[in-house]
Formats: C-alpha cells, structure tokens, sequence
C-alpha cells in the first residue's frame, strides 16, 4: 500500500499573547514574552508559583454562538477559535469539513480546570448538585475540546483526544499524520488546548520545578540558562490542517511545509524524571519514520521548559543525534509551557521559521548552562538555510515525541 | 407575593440573561423549542435558573414537562406561587 505524502495547509492559533497566528507570530519575532504576575495566586496556601502565561482576557460571546459555548470550558473555547482559524486558513469548505472525510485529533491535559473548580466550588459544602447547569459535563470530559470543535465546525470525520498533558498536541499531530499517510482521512485538524490555572502549576511547584522569579515575571522562563529556576505554565491553544499532498494539489491550497515522521516512546522509567536515552529514541524513530538521517537536520525546537533536570537531558538527548553544530532553541521563554497546546503553538512558529529561513533564539538566554553546552544555542535571530526540522515535546507520564518537519518549496 | 405582570416580566429577564435571547421575540405564545429555537439541554438550565428566581422547586413538577409555550412557563409559576402564599410548600 503506497503511502500518502502529508502536508500542513492551515494553522490557527489561541496564545499568551491573544487571538490569532499573527499575534503569536508577531510577538515572537518581536522577542516578547506572554509571562505574567498571577497576584490572585498569592491568596492559595502553599502555592509559591505565582506566575502563569494565561491567554488575555476577551469577549467570546460574539464569537462563538451560546448554544456552543455553553459546553465549552476556556479550553474548548480556545481550541474552537484556532480551529476556525485553521480551517479558515487552509480554505476546507463547510461541504468538505461535513464530508467525513476530515477528522479532528484535539488532546488537552484534562477537561477545563477551571470548570472543574466551578463544579466544586458548588458540589462540596453540601455534597448537592442541585443548580448545576447542564452543559458542566461537557466541559469537564476529557474530549471536550475534540468534541466541541466537531461541533462548532460541522466536522463529521474521526474524532480523537489524545491526553497526554505536555505532549497532548504532538501526540495528536502524530496521530493526524499517521491517518491522512494512511488514507483513513483526507485532512485531519491537529492539536491541543490547556488551560492556566493553579491545579497545573502546582504539579511543578511541589517538586521544585516552577519558576518563582516574582520580582521579573518577563525574565522567566529561562530555558538551558544557568539561571534558571523552572517552568512556567501557560495556556492556548494551536490547531493545524494536516493533509495529503493529493488532496491539497487537487484543492489548490496553499502548502505551509510537510510532516515526514513521528517519534513516539515511553520511558517507562520514571513518572515524572526526564528520561535522556527515551528523549534520543523518539527523535531517532521520528528519523527512521522520515527515512532521513541526521545530518539532514537543519535545526532542531526544543521541548526545554527550564527546569535543570529536562534542559540537560535534553541537551544531551539532541547531541546524540544531531551533534553540536545543528541550532537549537525552546520557545518556552516566550510562550511559557502551554502544556496541551505546547506542541501545535511550537510547531506553528517553525513552520514561520522555515517560510523566513531564520532561526529564533530561546528567549531570555544569558548565560549558557555547562550541561547543556554540547549542543549549539543560537542568542538572536539567525538567518539559516532551514529545510528539514526536529520537533520535540516530552510529557509527565514518560512521554516523548518527536515530529520531522520539512520546508515545502512548491 | 409578585403580580402575575412582575412575574412575566421576570421569566422574560431571566430567558434574556439564561439564553442571551432578544426580547422581541419573547411572546406569551413562542414555542421554546421551535420558536426560541432551546433544546434538551436548555431545558435543564431553564429549570435551574427559574428555581432560583422565583425560590420554588420545578425538578420534579409533572407539568414542567407539558410546557410548550412561553406562556405556560409564566402559568406555571403563577400556580406555584399560588399554592404557596396558600400554605404549600411548592415542593412538586
């Protein structure tokens, strides 16, 4: 069976810095940061990370009609406006979207955490649900982004959810390609979607893991720095139009680059612990699937969130396979981690990079930490001849993912 | 004890702020499902929200599910209130 080459032909993005993949892109490029003071924060006992990358606040009632939104917790709300965007972008038609020939993979942590606080909040102090609102359900289920993206966009193909918290989105991306490769879909939209909320940062605080530089919220996270103190959480979310090259010919679309493979292994070594020979075998087998080798690996995006333990076994993971001249960079300092959305938002700035053939730096990196110097680390914006590309996510639970990206040059 | 008028005017207020409605279309005679286009669920959450405005128990009441009309929404709770202030303790 001859396997279908696949393509990404829209992007749509929800991000720390507000709706849209231009807004994204824009502050990237402009070297910003979407990190900010979560003073609320300092009112929860024990919580010392008061930090967050949240998506700014905005009106979603004339966006999004109320009987959608009424089963949408923020997450799915986001999920739904990027997938509108990359639907919108990639030019799938309201009769090509309602096929069934198109499909949604959409992963998120959890149902919204903030939906989850609200049930709480109500079901608790009497154990009673009574004025509970029904649509609850629907924004608490593990698929509630997945499903109200289907939803809202009339899409009738297969729906998948994959939860795997930090690699939820390259964990759907992967799964996207493997179904248009295999003809099972003509397009599947990609991504995933998290929420900023203190459930998920206090998972990073307890171990020590969360950056707690109050003083310069806009200094942090300080990927492979040697000062750095940890991750900070974020929220988005990033939706991709993956689909086969047949298809997007036939259509006229426009191309944005091509997925040539996927890594995907679990450590089984530890829950939580960064796992550097896991993280070098799922970029090997991203290789293997791409039937490339290494030295065609123009640049690699680190998963790198700014803790000590995943920079350094990162680090040393991309060495292995690529050597140290090959640039690498982590948009975390930028983005904060996005955690579900992390892989899609990521993936869409690399696909900008490879369009402007430049590299972007990791934010906020001074002072290269000794464990991580084996690989090259580049400290501004590089114009690159950039045409295959490494993408990693890892994730809690042992997860590691690696995607291979290509420049489409027509 | 609300007049029967303050009582329609409130279930109006509460089918604006519960279903981001426009009141043009809020008649006496407008179907909740075809009319104001509701549906299972929205049913549900009419429930809840006029429980809460007018502090009277409509989950179990045999007749919640008769209801069409918006005018059997307000008839509804006229009779409730009714047989409150006349000693029951609107519990259905």
């Amino acid at each position: 069976m001859s396997l279908n080459r696949v393509v990404v032909t829209g992007c749509g993005a929800v991000s720390p810095f507000g709706l849209g993949t231009k807004a994204l892109l824009e502050a990237v490029w402009e070297g910003r940061s979407g990190v900010r003071l979560m003073e609320e924060w300092a009112e929860i006992g024990g919580l010392q990370s008061h930090l967050a990358a949240p998506v700014p606040s905005f009106d979603v009632k004339p966006l999004i009609p109320r009987a959608q939104r009424r089963t949408m917790g923020k997450m799915a709300i986001y999920a739904t406006l990027a997938a509108q965007e990359a639907a919108s972008d990639a030019g799938l038609s309201p009769a090509l979207l309602g096929s069934g020939e198109v499909g949604v993979a959409i992963g998120s942590t959890t149902g919204s955490p903030e939906t989850y606080q609200r049930f709480y909040e109500g079901f608790l102090p009497e154990m009673s649900v009574e004025g509970m609102r029904s649509g609850i359900f629907f924004q608490l289920m593990g698929h509630s982004c997945a499903a109200n993206v289907c939803l809202a966009l009339g899409i009738r193909g297969e729906q998948w959810a994959p939860s795997s918290a930090c690699t939820s989105a390259a964990q759907s991306i992967g799964l996207g390609f493997l179904l248009v490769q295999a003809g099972r879909q003509r397009a599947m939209l990609c991504g995933g979607a998290d929420e900023a909320h203190p459930s998920v940062t206090m998972v990073f605080d307890v171990v020590g893991a969360a950056s707690r530089r109050h003083d310069l919220p806009i200094s942090t996270p300080r990927p492979f720095d040697a000062r750095r103190d940890g991750v900070v959480c974020g929220g988005g979310s990033g939706v991709l139009v993956l689909e086969s090259l047949d298809s997007a010919v036939e259509r006229g679309a426009h191309i944005c680059g091509e997925v040539l493979g996927f890594g995907h292994v679990n450590d089984s070594a530890h829950i939580a612990n960064p796992h550097e020979s896991s993280m070098a075998r799922a970029m090997g087998n991203a290789l293997s699937a791409a039937d490339i080798s290494a030295d065609a690996v123009d640049y690699v995006n680190a998963h790198a969130t700014g803790t000590e333990q995943g920079d350094v076994a990162e680090a040393a993971a991309i060495g292995s396979i690529v050597g140290g001249e090959v640039p690498v960079s982590s948009l975390k300092g930028h983005l904060g981690h996005t955690l579900g959305a992390a892989g899609a938002l990521e993936t869409i700035v690399v696909l900008e990079m490879l369009k402007r053939q430049q590299v972007i730096p990791t934010l906020h990196l001074d002072h290269v930490d000794p464990g991580c110097a084996g690989v090259c680390l580049p400290r501004k914006i590089e114009g690159r001849s950039l045409q295959t590309v490494l993408k990693n996510n890892f994730a809690l639970g042992g997860v590691n993912a690696a995607l291979v990206l290509r420049r489409w040059s027509g | 004890m609300m007049s029967d008028s303050e009582i329609r005017e409130r279930v109006r207020q509460v089918m604006i702020d519960e279903f981001e409605l426009e009141g043009d279309g809020l008649r006496p005679e407008a179907t909740l499902y075809d009319d104001l286009g509701l549906d299972s669920l929205d049913a549900v959450d009419m429930v809840v929200a006029l429980e809460k405005a007018f502090a009277v128990k409509l989950a179990n009441q045999e007749e919640v599910r008769s209801v069409r009309t918006l005018g059997d929404v307000v008839a509804l709770i006229v009779r409730l209130q009714g047989e409150m202030a006349a000693g029951g303790n609107g519990q259905g």
